[in-house]
């Protein structure tokens, strides 16, 4: 294997990995502000109990996302060095605004999220853990932003030839606005609140399996089914959005997506199917027409296909992308047709009375998983050969002077290191759930010398 | 390329990246530091305790770093194209400490058992270590210059990462964060720990100024071309004139238990190490030494002008913001090290 396939694997590797958390960390931020502020409300402890737990839980989730994080700004340079040479104008700001802007918020605010329960009043508490979330959902629009820009480039103009040829910025608004980021920063965010959310279903679907800490796992369960059932509902909106947004912007994308190859003929829409790149055929069940109405309002109009591209100008990893696509669709309908029928049952008051129900619940917490990760394994191989869009190709990407060798030795390191750090991830959540909340509850123990300051504790005593 | 106060954007943006580079050596300097010498403090109590003591805020402090890799990708992206591919396996040995330090943190106080808590002590001694050779490696050869092609791109084999003078600089890098961050855990700590941390902040000090002397002999004797500048402009010796009353200051501080002055010397110390390395290399961000015309220099490497505003902006906006809420942090957990149900 040559250093540019291992730099790829790599990349995908380490950003899928690093993908699992942040999600995690902006819809888990998301429900802490709920729970903190309902407690800040109330004054219920039961509230504080949830939010105390859900703290530990996102502290061990937001370091590993910060571990993971540090390796991908990096890569850029290590593996991609021609890419950043070219970028770097671009690229560069935006990832040094999510640095300023976003990283050092969250960081921050972190630190007494998690240590100053006993050092500031809880409105301060409140506070930090609101920077904390605002952080986590700043990091998500410098990083898409750029990620948007590769995909639909916008207010540049490039300099230079040949390998010194370079984009420069003509006008910064036109190019945080590109053609797609806004759509796309929504459908991730949207996805984030997802995992965060059912993350907290399946933790409180456990306890309720389980009969343990009821008196805590009903409330969290309820607040988070209401945030998980209205952004299901979103995520459909948002997510036809981006694929409108493709099919103008990146129409060999949208092509590649529903394995659509003829131009002179309309354009099938797929439930299921396979796609046989050889024979340029692809067979399933469909809606005849399908695509064709939903981009052009008529079932027969024509839809510029795959043959109208040339073919080292069009992915090669047609299935591949069919079937992520498609995966993440079918994920979407899961979720939505789940949360309603919980609502539902909720309505007719039996939600907590059908353990299937709650064993489904318990497992729902790799679907919005599976979906992010399905969706931009989309985003991305569809849009192959090109790493900027239209501008610059994957295989002239590459760092020059990396040899496979040393590729294949960074990506085995990564590959162990992040299989440990996997289980041990794991091993600790779990570990964390097991354990349950009720411990924190329990601040009877602690030196007197810790209480100073707080009025929360005063007040209770 | 515009200017600012008749000085250009690149070289604002520059002394930018410097001052964030300096931020971080400085923030990120103690935690590293308290990370190497944690096996030097044996009792389960007095490592939480330094751990507690660096727990809500070495995150932010690390932030320092991945700020400066985004002002370097942003004004200069062909230095850092050309630096972190150069670099790649030490780089790569850099990030997995950076990982296994991170994770060492948070797991450490996860679990009650010896084992498990030991282990994870090894680990964050270790990747501390590890980090601080690996920072200090790369800026020696930063400093000294690498072959570089007419693309601009690393043009050696990696062996020569591993020179005299770089190895050097990274045992002095390890010294001096070492000592950096003795003196921080002796300001958070009570009692007979703060005695031990102490003679520590004392000891490290000797290692940290014994490795800085040789250092500094080596590169007059043998590599002059790096004492260029000042040789010429002597009026700069005030730099290492007053690192060294900063360096002398802080064994007489910590002895008048004045530990907050220590630290502000120690923190002065590494700032006026990297200044008079920035004096040193400007304007130069990696000197080619095959041939010079290859160098990659402040004016060659830069940004378009109006991205150069853009950041500027940025930054101005930016900075005062870190600023307000790093002081917040720090200053809500000022003072010594108490342990809760909180603490790790
Ligand atoms: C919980 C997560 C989740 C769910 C349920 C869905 N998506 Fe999605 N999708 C994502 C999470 C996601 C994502 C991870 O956030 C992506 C990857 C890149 C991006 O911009 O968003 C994405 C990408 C993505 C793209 C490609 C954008 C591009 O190439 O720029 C399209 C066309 C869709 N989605 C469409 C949909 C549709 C029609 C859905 C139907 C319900 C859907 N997604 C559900
Ligand atoms: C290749 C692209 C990416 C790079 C270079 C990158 C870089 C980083 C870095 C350096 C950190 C650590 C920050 C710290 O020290 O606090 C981090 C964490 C984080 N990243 Fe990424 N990231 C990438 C992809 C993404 C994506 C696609 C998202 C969201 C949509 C995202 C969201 C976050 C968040 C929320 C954090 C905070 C840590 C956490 O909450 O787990 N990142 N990332
Ligand atoms: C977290 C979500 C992301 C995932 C899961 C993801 C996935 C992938 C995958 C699978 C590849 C390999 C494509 C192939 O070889 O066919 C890839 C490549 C790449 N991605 Fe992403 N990506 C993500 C976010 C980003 C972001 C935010 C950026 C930049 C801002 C980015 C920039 C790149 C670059 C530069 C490459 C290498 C060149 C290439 O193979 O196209 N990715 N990514």
């Amino acid at each position: 294997m040559d250093a540019e396939i291992l730099s790829r694997i790599q990349f995908a590797f380490t950003i899928s990995f690093h993908y699992i958390y942040p999600p995690l960390s902006i819809g888990l931020g998301l429900l802490l502000v709920v729970f903190e502020g309902m407690y800040l409300k109330t004054g219920n402890k039961v509230y504080e109990q949830i939010t105390r737990f859900w703290i530990k839980i996102f502290s061990l989730i937001f370091g590993i996302g910060v571990a993971t994080g540090i390796i991908m700004e990096f890569e850029f340079g290590t593996n991609w060095a021609t890419y950043s040479k070219y970028v770097g104008d671009i690229f560069g700001s935006a990832l040094a605004a999510e640095g300023i802007f976003a990283f050092a918020l969250e960081a921050g605010f972190l630190g007494i999220l998690i240590f100053g329960w006993n050092r500031v009043s809880p409105k301060v508490h409140f506070f930090s853990a609101l920077m904390v979330f605002l952080g986590a959902m700043f990091s998500a629009i410098w990083i898409v932003v750029a990620n948007s820009w590769q995909q639909t480039p916008a207010g540049y103009h490039i300099v230079g030839e040949g390998m010194n040829a370079r984009a420069e910025i003509t006008d910064f608004w036109a190019m945080v606005f590109n053609p797609s980021s806004v759509d796309r920063l929504i459908h991730v965010w949207i996805g984030a609140f997802l995992a965060g959310t059912f993350l907290v279903l399946s933790v409180n679907a456990f306890y309720i399996l389980k009969k343990r800490h009821l008196e805590i796992a009903i409330p969290s369960f309820k607040i988070a089914l209401v945030t998980a059932t209205l952004f299901s509902l979103l995520q459909l909106l948002a997510g036809s959005r981006s694929a409108e947004g493709v099919a103008k912007n990146q129409p060999a994308k949208l092509a590649t997506m529903e394995g659509h190859y003829d131009s002179s003929s309309k354009a099938d829409m797929y439930l299921f199917g396979f796609v046989n790149n050889k024979e340029q055929k692809t067979t399933g069940i469909k809606i005849p027409g399908g695509l064709s109405f939903l981009l052009h309002g008529n079932f027969n109009e024509p839809v510029k296909g795959l043959n109208a591209f040339r073919e080292d100008e069009r992915p090669k990893q047609v299935n591949a992308v069919f079937q992520l696509y498609h995966l993440m669709i079918a994920i979407g309908m899961a979720l939505i047709a789940l949360t309603l029928y919980a609502c539902i049952q909720w309505k007719r008051k039996k939600l907590f009375d059908q353990r299937w129900l709650m064993i489904v619940f318990v497992w729902s917490v790799l679907l919005p998983q599976v979906a992010n990760q399905a969706g931009w394994f989309t985003a991305e191989m569809g849009r192959q050969p090109w790493v900027v869009y239209g501008l610059l190709k994957t295989s002239d990407a590459l760092s020059k002077t990396v040899s496979a060798n040393q590729v294949l030795f960074s990506l085995i390191l990564f590959m162990l290191v992040y299989a440990l750090l996997f289980v041990l991830f794991l091993y600790l959540l779990n570990k964390k759930i097991k354990h349950g909340p009720a411990e924190y509850g329990a601040k009877e123990n602690i030196d007197e010398g810790t209480r100073r300051n707080n009025p929360v504790i005063q007040q209770k005593n | 390329m515009g200017t600012f106060i008749g000085i250009e954007y690149n070289v604002w943006w520059f002394l930018v990246f410097g001052a964030v580079i300096s931020g971080y050596a400085i923030l990120d300097g103690f935690d590293l530091g308290a990370g190497a010498l944690h096996l030097f403090l044996k009792k389960e109590q007095s490592r939480r305790i330094a751990l507690n003591a660096i727990g809500p805020v070495w995150d932010g402090n690390e932030v320092w770093l991945v700020i400066g890799g985004g002002v370097l990708f942003a004004g200069f992206p062909v230095a850092y194209a050309a630096i972190f591919s150069a670099f790649y396996i030490p780089f790569m040995i850099f990030l997995m400490g950076i990982i296994f330090r991170g994770v060492a943190i948070e797991f450490r106080s996860k679990e009650p058992g010896v084992l498990w808590r030991k282990t994870w002590d090894v680990v964050y001694c270790v990747s501390s270590v590890v980090i601080a050779l690996s920072l200090g490696l790369m800026l020696g050869n930063v400093a000294y210059g690498i072959p570089l092609n007419a693309e601009k791109e690393f043009a050696g084999s990696g062996y020569s990462f591993f020179n005299p003078f770089s190895i050097m600089v990274a045992v002095t890098t390890l010294a001096l964060f070492m000592m950096h961050g003795a003196i921080y855990l002796t300001m958070k700590t009570e009692n007979r720990l703060y005695t031990k941390l102490h003679l520590l902040a004392n000891s490290f000090t000797v290692f940290f100024v014994l490795s800085f002397v040789i250092t500094t002999f080596y590169t007059l004797l043998y590599i002059p071309h790096l004492s260029d500048y000042f040789k010429s402009h002597p009026a700069w010796f005030i730099i290492p004139l007053l690192m060294v009353l900063a360096i002398a200051n802080i064994p007489r501080q910590i002895k008048a238990g004045k530990y907050r002055y220590a630290f502000i010397s120690s923190a002065t110390t590494i700032a006026l190490l990297l200044i008079m390395v920035a004096i040193e290399v400007f304007p130069y961000l990696l000197y080619s030494t095959g041939d010079p015309q290859n160098s990659i220099t402040v004016h060659n490497a830069s940004s378009s002008g109006k991205t150069m505003k853009i950041l500027l902006i940025i930054a101005l906006i930016g900075t005062p913001l870190v600023g307000v809420y790093t002081a917040f942090v720090f200053w809500t957990f000022k003072g010594k090290v108490q342990l809760d149900e909180t603490s790790y």
